[in-house]
């Protein structure tokens, strides 16, 4: 007997769902066949253990919810730690595993979450001497105009320290209004605040202006001041959609530096012929979420957004034509934002090397809390 | 209505797992439970996570098909909750004598070894879910947990029939499987 035979016939016959016949072919073999019975006892053990299981999960599950009720009707209180605590751990956990239910069609999006890196830009030194300064208390009129002066200098903003959650992948549409586009799911992440950073490792505070979840495209824009203007775009945005066997490379932030890829257009649609996707064959992880997908004459064809999990080397992107949708889009909501999408290609024949240089300043690690 | 049939018929809706009678069972034990652990140098939060596991024990406790109420369903309660309570104090090691009684206790020492094999074979399996990785996890939870049709399951993990569905979930019920006996038969 197989093993799937077996373990299907231990389930039927844990459940009753035997007939009578089958039951007593089934209990003769394990009377003849000891190392079969023993297989069949330990499977019904362990199916006893997985029942016990998923009953003890359901009931806590119900458990949760029956307490965060009577929470919110004060019945019983949980100090503010304790339920951020324990509540929103276990709600996050259950998030996930929606998430996973979410998912279930076997895609995954590319975005890290739960990254703790350190997102600030105030200098330790810095704070140091200036402490230091103040403790001694040095009046000097030259040396409070020197200390007003060093933020300014060295264009450190004093902006409170934040731990970011999750890290992913955007790049400019807008090189003279600073617009950057990514998947929704990303801008989603950020619920306190949104981050880009350039190739450079310097960060700029933006805002989402665009979010678009059925399409999972987002539009933010770079807010901050100290941003200085990128020369218009080296690569053009295609309105017309993928084709087929076209090679392809992208650049995103799977890790904490920009990482190049390559690969081609493995098929013209999506998941489940999903006609807003095309399908890539290339190797994406988690970052890539927002990664451009960019031909070997500098098209820009697609933004990367989720891969199969049962598959390898099978990554969606979301075609470029909804990034012109989506820029018409706020064009009609946002009279004020002046978004336009200008381009100088000036990839087109050039060694790959060079066409990296020109572009990773273009591309952008999104990440926040 | 006596108490103690009042008492049954709310065992019975907890056994159907029913939300109502949970809530009910906290409306009518939970301050009893948190007085005895406020008492007994506990916060209202330890309070808040003892009442959890209380019921989980009495959940547990029906689930075995032979509890049979000989106390009021309060006494049980409250028994439950002192004894795992002075575990906990135990296990912090901020025990000194045994807490004030603030009510009538039963002994239900079998009840809580019971309660702590469950909780200790389901952290194995909850590890080794956690371990099994997707699809699988999602898969098995959808079967066992939430108890989809294979059917169903085929169409929303995109497998082409149910049977393809079923081969995928035993080849991901042996690793599970295996997952989970290293680390059990490391214990036993």
């Amino acid at each position: 007997m197989e093993d799937t035979l077996l373990m299907d016939a231990a389930e039927r016959f844990a459940k009753g769902e035997m007939s009578a016949e089958e039951k007593i072919y089934f209990e003769d073999l394990r009377k003849n066949n000891p190392e079969l019975d023993q297989a069949v006892v330990e499977q019904l053990f362990f199916l006893n253990q997985l029942d016990n299981y998923s009953s003890t999960k359901n009931f806590k599950a119900l458990l949760l919810d029956v307490e965060s009720k009577l929470i919110t009707e004060k019945f019983i209180t949980r100090s503010a730690a304790q339920t951020q605590g324990k509540l929103v751990q276990l709600w996050h956990r259950y998030k996930k595993d929606i998430a996973v239910a979410a998912s279930i069609a076997g895609i995954v999006s590319l975005l890290i979450a739960s990254v703790v890196s350190s997102v600030t830009k105030s200098n330790p030194k810095l704070d140091l001497l200036v402490q230091k300064i103040n403790d001694q208390a040095i009046k000097t009129k030259k040396i409070e105009t020197a200390l007003k002066d060093i933020p300014v200098a060295n264009a450190v903003p004093t902006r409170q320290p934040i731990d970011a959650r999750f890290r992913a992948t955007g790049f400019m549409i807008d090189a003279t209004n600073n617009y950057i586009v990514t998947n929704a799911h990303v801008v989603k992440e950020a619920a306190h605040h949104l981050i880009v950073e350039n190739n450079k490792g310097i960060e700029y505070d933006a805002t989402a202006v665009y979010v678009n979840v059925a399409q999972d495209l987002a539009i933010i824009k770079i807010t901050d001041s100290s941003f200085k203007h990128l020369p218009a775009l080296p690569y053009s945005i295609r309105k017309s959609g993928a084709n087929l066997g076209e090679a392809i490379f992208l650049m995103g932030y799977p890790k904490a530096e920009i990482v190049y890829g390559e690969g081609y257009v493995s098929a013209r649609n999506g998941y489940k012929m999903d006609t807003t996707y095309c399908q890539i064959s290339t190797s994406a992880n988690e970052g890539n979420s927002g990664s451009p997908v960019i031909t070997k004459n500098g098209d820009l064809i697609a933004v990367i957004a989720s891969k199969q999990t049962d598959a390898t080397g099978v990554v969606f992107a979301i075609k470029s034509a909804n990034i012109h949708r989506a820029v018409n889009e706020v064009k009609k909501q946002k009279d004020d934002s002046k978004i336009k999408i200008t381009s100088a290609p000036s990839l087109r024949g050039l060694d790959r090397e060079t066409q990296i240089k020109k572009m990773e300043g273009y591309v952008f690690m999104i990440k926040g809390n | 209505m006596s108490t103690l049939e009042q008492d049954k018929l709310l065992l019975e809706g907890i056994a159907a797992e029913n939300k109502d009678s949970i809530e009910q069972l906290y409306k009518q034990h939970y301050n009893m439970v948190q007085s005895m652990v406020i008492a007994n140098a506990g916060t209202r939060d330890d309070a808040a996570d003892l009442f959890q596991e209380t019921v989980i024990v009495l959940f547990e406790k029906i689930k075995t098909g032979n509890f049979e109420l000989t106390c009021l369903l309060k006494t049980f309660v409250y028994s439950v909750a002192r004894r795992l309570w002075l575990k906990k104090l135990q296990q912090q090691q901020r025990y000194t004598s045994q807490p004030d009684d603030l009510e009538e206790a039963v002994p239900v020492e079998d009840e809580i070894e019971h309660h702590l094999k469950l909780d200790n074979d389901f952290t194995i399996m909850e590890t080794a879910m956690g371990k099994i990785g997707e699809p699988c996890k999602s898969l098995l939870q959808a079967y066992y947990l939430q108890k989809k049709h294979m059917n169903v399951i085929a169409q929303e993990f995109g497998y082409t029939n149910a049977d393809n569905a079923k081969t995928q979930k035993y080849k991901c019920l042996v690793r599970l499987k295996k997952l989970f006996f290293a680390q059990y038969k490391n214990i036993e």
